[in-house]
């Protein structure tokens, strides 16, 4: 019953991108343990960690675009979900690191010492158990959402009015985030982790598992959105976004709907954030910063809303630009690259890199579009 | 028809009693009271701000009446429900422009109109029976899209829109349509078909219909409420009420 879900109707373009990512996902890592350095086809360790990165984006753009392309809901305030999964993990291996820190203290992380804590904080115990941590990881931003969800949706905050209050709470939590005494190492972060699982988060081997692992939650994140949005429950999200109230008249519960939606995008940024923490090595309240949220409402704008490998795509695309652009002479224009690309999109191609590449397709196939709003007469 | 409900205030099937209801000062409806009996198809007629979509919203739930009792079925206060818990007793509401979801095909349009249960987890893991596909395939004919079927609700015209959302108040199968002018900005022939597709429907649904069109109304041949202000002006069979006086001076602005 579950494949039925995860693979009903699945296309051509879904079927390409699982098989893409799931060859990325065996190849890199296999590229990268068993090619000997200085060959041709040798991946870098950095190379994969940094499309680790990229994938881990993709999953967090998947997440955006279920709320944002199929439910209408803008939310310019998913980097804090994001950063929320990230937090959980980087309280689990920050408990990993023992009494190796500089401090040697064997309960406390260096920071709490450095502010003279002189025990854990509650909502620090549990971390040290990994099932406990993957658990926060998702109940951290899924109960975050659902709690905000359920009273904005249920008082029908709406449309650019719930895009700012969502751009509030993330940068709420950037400023709480920030404080030394809120227990999470204030503008530092958690960082300088040693551990995952027992094995060492530099080894090559490690990183080359994590990258695997991102591509197994991104093959996964995609199914489940994919399977949310054709089923009957995503007909009628689409019909929320596209009419709220005629929906609510056809005796739909919008809220209820929204909320669920919201909730599972929620938990699956959580898990693209607690990804990203091992493969980057430190999670501080910058990622909390509005600009994230908004930078990823760009990559799925640009890879195609409502398409959610557009969205993936996009995350991709975007980044690489980024880190080619951002470490030669351009460096300092970066922004406005980026600003530039999300009019130019805007403008000339407003369903993204997928939508556009679709119409020009069909286009070619079809060369005289035989567009009939109305049907033949009757012979 | 039914039977009768034990815990029934009155035998009506919707009962408007004295409900007042104002915007920002404005009484768009005053003392109104209305009934409508099981079975029952009635026409509502009235100038621009008579208050015939304010009366729809407030069976429907959308507003809230300032004062005024609003029962359906007998026992049900309406005020005290929101739209979707109106729309599960068994209203259906047809909007003055159009509404279909333009981004499905028109099937699904109607599968998402279909009654069924609508919670979160049921449609999820939604599996359409094949009585339910039968069920489609049947309104798809009543309203004679079954072969655009696959096409999207937005590349319909207007007339065909309309019909798409009476096959989709059909799919409901609600036991009170509220329909708001379903022949406006349709040809004198598609007018006739939807008179004959809604007294179809009335001879197993209860209807309210909303309209200005007065040939079309002639060709309903139903009971007439006359609104004016917010209430009642007159009510009876369209000759009666058009020959009356106050309903001419209305209309005519005199």
């Amino acid at each position: 019953m579950i494949s039925r879900f995860l693979l009903q109707n699945m296309d051509k373009r879904g079927y390409v991108f699982l098989a893409l990512v799931a060859a990325i996902g065996i190849l890199v890592p296999l590229l990268n343990l068993l090619m000997p350095v200085g060959s041709l086809f040798h991946v870098p360790t950095s190379t994969m960690s940094l499309w680790g990165k990229y994938l881990c984006y993709a999953l967090l753009a998947i997440s955006l675009d279920l709320v944002w392309g199929y439910c209408g809901i803008l939310s310019l305030g998913h980097g804090a979900f994001f950063a929320l999964g990230g937090y959980a993990m980087g309280m689990y291996l920050m408990r990993q690191i023992g009494s190796r820190g500089t401090y040697g203290n064997p309960v406390l992380p260096d920071f709490m010492v450095f502010l003279n804590w002189q025990e854990l904080p509650w909502y620090w115990y549990g971390f040290s158990s990994f099932p406990f941590a993957m658990l926060m990881v998702l109940l951290a931003p899924g109960l975050l959402a659902f709690v905000f969800g359920w009273f904005a949706f249920r008082s029908r905050v709406t449309g650019v009015y719930l895009s700012i209050i969502t751009q509030a709470l993330t940068y709420a939590l950037l400023l709480a985030f920030f404080r030394n005494d809120m227990g999470f190492g204030g503008n530092n972060g958690l960082t300088d982790f040693k551990d995952i699982l027992g094995f060492n988060v530099q080894a090559q081997t490690t990183r080359a598992a994590l990258f695997s692992m991102t591509c197994v939650m991104l093959i996964a994140g995609f199914l489940i959105a994919r399977g949310i949005v054709v089923s009957k429950l995503g007909k009628v999200v689409i019909a929320i976004r596209d009419a709220e109230s005629r929906t609510r008249f056809l005796g739909y519960r919008v809220d209820r709907f929204k909320l669920f939606v919201f909730t599972v995008s929620a938990c699956m940024a959580g898990v693209a954030g607690a990804l990203y923490v091992p493969q980057v090595g430190i999670i501080n309240p910058s990622e909390f910063a509005p600009a994230n949220s908004i930078e990823t409402v760009i990559w799925v704008a640009v890879g195609g809303r409502g398409t959610l490998v557009g969205a993936a795509l996009g995350a991709v695309v975007v980044n690489y630009a980024k880190t080619v652009f951002t470490s030669g002479f351009m460096a300092p224009y970066w922004l406005f690259a980026l600003g530039a690309l999300f009019v130019f999109v805007t403008i000339f191609m407003p369903k993204g890199i997928i939508g556009t590449a679709r119409e020009l397709w069909e286009k070619r196939r079809k060369p005289a579009p035989t567009v009939t709003p109305e049907p033949a007469p009757a012979e | 028809m039914n039977a009768p409900n034990p815990g029934a205030l009155t035998s009506s099937l919707l009962y408007l009693d004295g409900v007042s209801v104002s915007f920002d000062g404005f009484k768009a409806i005053r003392g109104l009271s209305l009934t409508i009996e099981p079975g029952e198809m009635r026409a509502i007629i009235g100038p621009n701000g008579a208050g015939k979509t304010t009366m729809m919203d407030i069976i429907t739930g959308k507003t809230k009446p300032d004062v005024g009792t609003v029962m359906f079925g007998g026992s049900v206060d309406l005020t005290k429900l929101d739209e979707a818990a109106i729309a599960n007793l068994g209203i259906g509401r047809k909007f003055q422009k159009p509404t279909v979801f333009d981004f499905h095909t028109i099937e699904d349009n109607i599968l998402l109109a279909l009654k069924a249960p609508r919670s979160v987890a049921r449609t999820l893991f939604w599996q359409t029976a094949a009585a339910q596909a039968k069920r489609i395939d049947d309104i798809l004919g009543i309203i004679k899209l079954g072969d655009a079927r696959d096409r999207l609700a937005g590349s319909l015209s207007h007339g065909q829109k309309q019909w798409l959302e009476i096959g989709m108040l059909l799919a409901q199968d609600p036991k009170l349509l509220l329909v708001d002018e379903p022949a406006a900005g349709m040809t004198d022939g598609e007018t006739a078909e939807t008179a004959v597709l809604l007294k179809a429907i009335a001879k197993d649904h209860s209807v309210i219909v909303v309209e200005h069109d007065m040939g079309f109304i002639r060709e309903l041949g139903v009971k007439v409420t006359v609104l004016h202000e917010g209430s009642v002006l007159a009510e009876g069979p369209l000759d009666v009420v058009s020959a009356n006086e106050r309903v001419v001076e209305v209309y005519l602005g005199r």
